[in-house]
C-alpha cells in the first residue's frame, strides 16, 4: 500500500556548509556565520534578505520552510531577529538563517513570495513581537484580537498577574504567602486598549463594521452596496462555537451561491501565550505544559520537548544521552500516540461528513485501552508528562494493576507486556482492519471526499504543510526519515505516501500510518524484553534545574499531525536562574491551516467542514 | 457494485451490535458484574461495549494515577512520633512546581529565629495545580504524594480550594494503601519503611531499623487498611480526614467484605437521599 521513500536526484544537493559557502560567495557583504557562542547557521543582512532566500530555494533547493519565529534580546543585544529554519523535501539538516532588526521601528521584509508558508508565521511575530514585514499582503494581529495594546512576547512585556521575571518565585518558601492570583489583578484595571484604536466601534453593530472592524479579508463594499439587485453573495461565520471546528475556531466565509470565494480563518481564543509562560518557567516545567499542546498527544509533544533540550545540554559538561532502554520505551509511547491520534482524527472526520459518532466510538474505544496502559505508566491519560532530560519519568510498570480504595471500585491487573503484546499484535491491527473495512469502500464516504479539498504537491510544499496533509499530497516525507532521531534509523517501517492530495487520501494516508506504526511497534516488543531491567535513565535520577549550555538547538519530531517543533535559546548568566531566553513551538496545527483558505476555494459550504477535519487541527496547540 | 461499500460498512456496524449482547448471552445465569469478568472485559483483547455505572461503580485508578498531591504524616499509632510530619520544609517541591501553587511556611524557633525543619503551614491551591506530579517525584523526603482521589468539585471554589495543611496530610498507611509497589520501592531506597530522617538516627544509635523485606516483613509494619470514601459534607465539617479513615477502616476490618460493600452502599444511598430532601426542602422554602 506505501511507496517506499525515493529520493529524487537534485543537481543541487550539496550539503549544508557548501552551502553556506556558496551563499557567502553570492553575497560576501551580506551573509556572515552566527559566530556566537552555541549558534549556528547564518546571519543575514536584512535588505537582501528576499533575495538570498531566492538563491537558497530556488539554488539550492531549500524548498520548506518548517520554522520562521522571532527572538527578543533586549538586554544582551538589544535587538531582535527572526530566525528560520529551511528544509530540503529530500531530506537532511536545517539552513538555519536569521534576519536582524533594531528594537524601535522594527523590520524585516516579508518572505511570502519565497515560501508562502510563513504568512501565519509572520502575522505571529508581528502581533507577539511586533515586527513589521513590508511585503506581506495581510499584516494584522492574528493571536491576539485588534484592540489588544502592545507585544505580549516581548521581553518588556508583563502579563495581568506579573509576579516576578522568572519562576520559582521568592513568595513560595520559605514563608509562603498564600494569595490567589486574581487579587494581583484587580479586574478592570489592567485594560489599556491601543491608542488608534476606536472603542465605538464595539458598540455598533451593523454587519459592515463588524467585518471592517476586524480586517477579515472581507468586501465589505460589497456587502453595503444597497443600490444595486442583490445577488446571493454571502457572509457566513462558521465556528468560534462549533462541533465541526474541534475547539474554538472559526472560519469567515464568502460565500457565492454555495460555492466558496474566500476564507480566512480566525483564531487565537485559546490563546494563553504559551510560551512567554515557557519563558518564565524553568527548563523542566515546560515538560508539563507541552501536554497542554495537542492535549492528544502529550507523549509526543514530551519528546519533541526532550530532544530539543538535550540536543543544548549535550553541548555542556557532564552530559549523558538517554540510554537504549529510554529510547525504546519512547517510541514505543510516540508510536502508540500516533494510533491514538490518527484514531481520533478519523472517527472525528467522519463526524465531520455527517456520520455521527457511529464510526467514532469504534474508533476511540481501542484508544481508550491504550490509555489505559499510559495511565498505568504515567499517571495520567492525556497529561502525560512522561518524558525526562535524559530518559523517562519511570520505567514500565511490572503489572497494569489497581487496588480498591473505595469499595465500590473496579479492580484490574494484568501483567504489562501481555497487555501491550496483545494490544499491538490483536486488539490494534484488528480495529485498524476493521475501521478500513467499514468506511474505505462506503460509496458515501467516497463521494464526499474523493477530489474535494485538493492539495497539490506543490502547493503542499509551499505552504508549508507537514504531516498527513503533505504526505497525503504525495510529498514522502517524514521526519524520522528525513533526519532521524532517536531509534528510528534501525526500524524498518516505510513512510506512507498517497498522491491525490484529497480528504478521501488524507484518510488513507492515516489508515496506512497506523498500520506502519504497528509495524515499528511490532519491532520495539522484543526490543523492551532484551533491555528488561536496564536503566530507563541516563545518570542517576532527574535533576530539578538541570544545567543547560548557552545556544540555540531546534528539535522536531514527525508528530501525529505533522512536524512539531522547538525552537529554544539558552542566554543570559550561565549560573543565574536557568529559564529558556526563548521557547517557540512550530506547532503542525497551525502552519496546516495556512494552506486552508486554498483549498476551500471554489467548494461548497458543506465541504469546507469536512476539509478542516481532514487537517486535523487541535486548538490548544494551534492557539498556545 | 454501487453500494456494496456500504452494506460492507452495515455489517460492522450490526456486528458491533450483536458483539455487545452475545456477551452478555454467554454469561448469563453468571454474575457478570464479577472481578474477573470486569477484567477480562476491560483487557487487551475485549470486544463490544461495556458500561461502567459511574458514579455508583468507579474503576480502581493504577498506583502511579496522579492527582492533587497530599503530605505524607506518620500514623496515628506510630511509636515514636505518631502523626508527625514526614516533610521537613526544605522547598523543593515548591521550586519545581510549574504553576507555583504550593506555599510553605518553615518552623521558626521563636526566640534564637533559627528555621526547624518542619513545615508551619503548607498550602496548595487545587485550582492551579496542574497534576503534573513533578513535586512528588523530586521531593527527596518521600513526603509529598500524588492522590487517587479525583472527585475534588465544589460548589464554591473561592472558599476550600486551597488546601491547608490539616485537609492535605494523610497518614502513611494510606499510602501504602493506595500505591503499595511504589511506597515499598521507595522504602527499599530509604532502606527501612520510616522516615529517611529517623532510619539514619537509628542507624547512628544502633536501633533496628524496619527493613521492607521481600515478604514485607519488618517489625513494625503500619497496617494496611481499606480506605473508606467519606461522605463529603462529613469531610468538610471534621476537617480531619486521617481520623474519619480511621474510624472508617476498623469498621470495614469487622465486617466480611462483601456485607461491609452493600452496608457502604445503603448508608451514601441513604446519605444521599437525605441531602436530596433537604435541598428540596430549601429549594420549597
Ligand atoms: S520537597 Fe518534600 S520535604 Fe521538601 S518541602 Fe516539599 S514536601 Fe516538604
Ligand atoms: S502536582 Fe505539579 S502543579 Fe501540582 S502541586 Fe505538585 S508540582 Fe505543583
Amino acid at each position: 500500500m506505501t511507496d517506499q521513500m525515493i529520493a529524487p536526484v537534485r543537481p543541487e544537493t550539496v550539503d549544508i556548509d557548501a552551502a553556506i559557502g556558496i551563499l557567502k560567495e553570492r553575497f560576501p557583504d551580506a551573509v556572515k556565520d552566527d559566530t556566537r557562542e552555541g549558534y549556528g547557521g547564518v546571519i543575514v543582512e536584512r535588505g537582501q534578505l528576499v533575495e538570498i532566500a531566492t538563491v537558497m530555494r530556488d539554488e539550492l533547493g531549500f524548498d520548506y520552510l518548517s520554522s520562521a519565529t522571532a527572538v527578543d534580546y533586549l538586554g544582551i543585544e538589544d535587538s531582535m531577529e527572526m530566525v528560520y529554519h529551511a528544509y530540503r523535501t529530500t531530506g537532511g539538516s536545517p539552513l538555519v538563517f536569521k534576519a536582524q532588526t533594531p528594537r524601535e521601528n522594527s523590520s524585516v521584509p516579508s518572505l511570502i513570495d519565497i515560501w508562502p508558508g510563513v504568512d501565519f508565521q509572520e502575522r505571529e511575530a508581528y502581533d507577539l513581537y511586533g515586527i513589521a514585514f513590508p511585503g506581506h499582503p495581510n499584516q494584522k494581529r492574528i493571536l491576539m484580537w485588534e484592540g489588544f495594546n502592545g507585544h505580549p512576547m516581548r521581553k518588556d512585556w508583563k502579563e495581568a498577574y506579573y509576579e516576578e521575571e522568572h519562576k520559582p518565585f521568592d513568595s513560595r518558601w520559605p514563608k509562603g504567602m498564600v494569595r490567589r492570583a486574581e487579587e494581583l489583578n484587580v479586574y478592570g484595571k489592567n485594560v489599556e486598549y491601543p491608542a488608534d484604536f476606536d472603542l465605538s466601534r464595539l458598540s455598533d453593530d451593523t454587519e459592515s463594521s463588524l467585518y471592517a472592524g476586524m480586517g477579515l479579508g472581507v468586501n465589505v463594499e460589497a456587502l453595503d452596496n444597497t443600490d444595486e439587485l442583490k445577488t446571493d453573495r454571502l457572509v457566513v461565520n462558521l465556528g468560534p462555537h462549533h462541533p465541526s471546528t474541534h475547539g474554538v475556531f472559526r472560519m469567515v466565509v464568502t460565500l457565492n451561491g454555495e460555492t466558496i470565494e474566500t476564507l480566512e480563518p480566525v483564531m487565537g481564543y485559546l490563546h494563553r501565550n504559551h510560551e512567554q509562560i515557557g519563558e518564565r518557567n524553568a527548563w523542566l516545567y515546560n515538560m508539563a505544559f507541552t501536554d497542554r499542546l495537542d492535549y492528544i498527544c502529550s507523549m509526543s509533544n514530551n519528546l519533541g520537548y526532550a530532544l530539543a533540550v538535550e540536543q543544548l545540554m549535550s553541548r555542556g559538561m557532564r552530559y549523558t544521552p538517554p540510554t537504549y532502554r529510554a529510547e525504546v520505551i519512547r517510541v514505543l509511547m510516540v508510536e502508540l500516540t500516533r494510533i491514538v491520534n490518527h484514531l481520533w482524527a478519523i472517527g472525528f472526520l467522519l463526524n465531520d461528513l455527517g456520520a455521527f459518532f457511529t464510526p467514532a466510538l469504534y474508533a476511540i474505544a481501542e484508544r481508550e485501552k491504550i490509555l489505559d496502559f499510559f495511565e498505568a505508566t504515567a499517571g495520567s491519560r492525556l497529561m502525560c508528562n512522561y518524558m525526562r532530560f535524559g530518559g523517562v519519568f519511570k520505567d514500565l510498570p511490572e503489572r497494569i494493576h489497581s487496588t480498591a480504595s473505595l469499595l465500590n471500585d473496579k479492580v484490574r491487573d494484568f501483567d504489562t507486556m501481555q497487555y501491550i503484546t496483545e494490544l499491538i499484535t490483536e486488539a490494534l491491527p484488528r480495529a485498524v482492519d476493521e475501521l478500513d473495512r467499514f468506511l474505505t469502500d462506503s460509496e458515501i464516504v467516497k463521494t464526499r471526499t474523493i477530489g474535494v479539498g485538493y492539495l497539490p504537491a506543490e502547493t503542499a510544499i509551499a505552504y508549508s504543510a507537514a504531516g498527513p496533509l503533505l504526505r497525503g499530497s504525495g510529498v514522502a516525507y517524514d521526519v524520522r526519515r528525513a533526519e532521524p532521531y532517536s531509534i528510528y534509523p534501525e526500524l524498518d517501517f516505510d513512510v506512507a505516501v498517497r498522491y491525490n492530495g484529497d480528504i478521501y487520501d488524507r484518510y488513507l494516508i492515516r489508515i496506512d500510518e497506523m498500520r506502519e506504526s504497528l509495524r515499528i511497534l511490532k519491532q520495539i516488543l522484543p526490543r523492551l524484553e532484551h533491555t528488561k531491567g536496564e536503566s530507563f535513565f541516563a545518570g542517576n535520577k532527574a535533576v530539578y534545574m538541570p544545567r543547560v549550555a548557552l545556544g540555540e538547538a531546534y528539535g522536531r519530531v514527525e508528530n501525529p499531525k505533522g512536524e512539531l517543533g522547538y525552537y529554544v535559546v539558552s542566554q543570559g548568566d550561565p549560573k543565574g536562574p536557568q529559564n529558556p531566553w526563548r521557547y517557540h513551538v512550530r506547532a503542525p496545527s497551525f502552519i496546516n491551516l495556512t494552506a486552508l483558505g486554498q483549498m476551500c476555494k471554489g467548494q461548497k459550504v458543506a465541504d469546507v467542514v469536512a476539509i478542516l477535519g481532514s487537517i486535523d487541527i487541535v486548538l490548544g496547540e494551534t492557539d498556545r | 457494485m454501487y453500494g456494496v461499500g456500504i452494506l460492507k460498512g452495515l455489517g460492522v456496524t450490526i456486528r458491533h451490535f450483536f458483539n455487545t449482547y452475545v456477551e452478555d448471552l454467554r454469561y448469563v445465569g453468571k454474575k457478570l458484574n464479577s472481578t474477573q469478568e470486569f477484567e477480562r472485559r476491560q483487557g487487551a483483547g475485549s470486544s463490544g461495549i461495556y458500561t461502567v455505572q459511574y458514579p455508583e461503580e468507579k474503576i480502581a485508578v493504577p498506583e502511579r494515577f496522579r492527582f492533587v498531591p497530599f503530605l505524607v504524616v506518620e500514623d496515628d499509632d506510630h511509636p515514636e512520633r505518631p502523626g508527625h510530619d514526614w516533610c521537613t520544609a526544605c522547598g523543593i517541591c515548591a521550586k519545581v512546581c510549574p504553576p507555583q501553587c504550593i506555599w510553605i511556611v518553615r518552623m521558626e524557633d521563636p526566640v534564637t529565629k533559627r528555621p526547624i525543619p518542619q513545615p508551619e503551614a503548607f498550602f496548595i491551591d487545587i485550582d492551579i495545580c496542574m497534576n503534573c506530579g513533578f513535586c512528588a517525584e523530586f521531593c527527596p523526603f518521600d513526603a509529598i504524594k500524588m492522590d487517587h482521589d479525583y472527585e475534588l468539585a465544589d460548589y464554591d471554589r473561592t472558599g476550600v480550594h486551597i488546601h491547608d495543611k490539616d485537609k492535605l496530610s494523610k497518614p502513611f498507611s494510606y499510602w501504602r494503601s493506595i500505591a503499595p509497589t511504589t511506597a515499598w520501592e521507595e522504602a527499599v531506597d530509604r532502606g527501612g519503611w520510616e522516615h529517611i530522617d529517623i532510619i539514619k538516627q537509628k542507624q547512628k544509635t544502633g536501633a533496628p531499623v524496619a527493613k521492607p523485606g521481600a515478604a514485607w516483613d519488618s517489625p513494625y509494619v503500619p497496617p494496611i487498611v481499606p480506605v473508606k470514601e467519606e461522605a463529603p459534607a462529613e469531610a468538610a465539617a471534621t476537617g480531619v480526614p486521617a481520623a474519619g479513615a480511621a474510624e472508617a477502616a476498623t469498621a470495614a476490618t469487622e465486617m466480611p467484605v462483601e456485607d461491609a460493600a452493600k452496608e457502604e452502599r445503603r448508608k451514601k444511598r441513604e446519605a444521599a437521599l437525605a441531602r436530596k430532601h433537604a435541598k428540596e426542602q430549601d429549594g420549597e422554602g
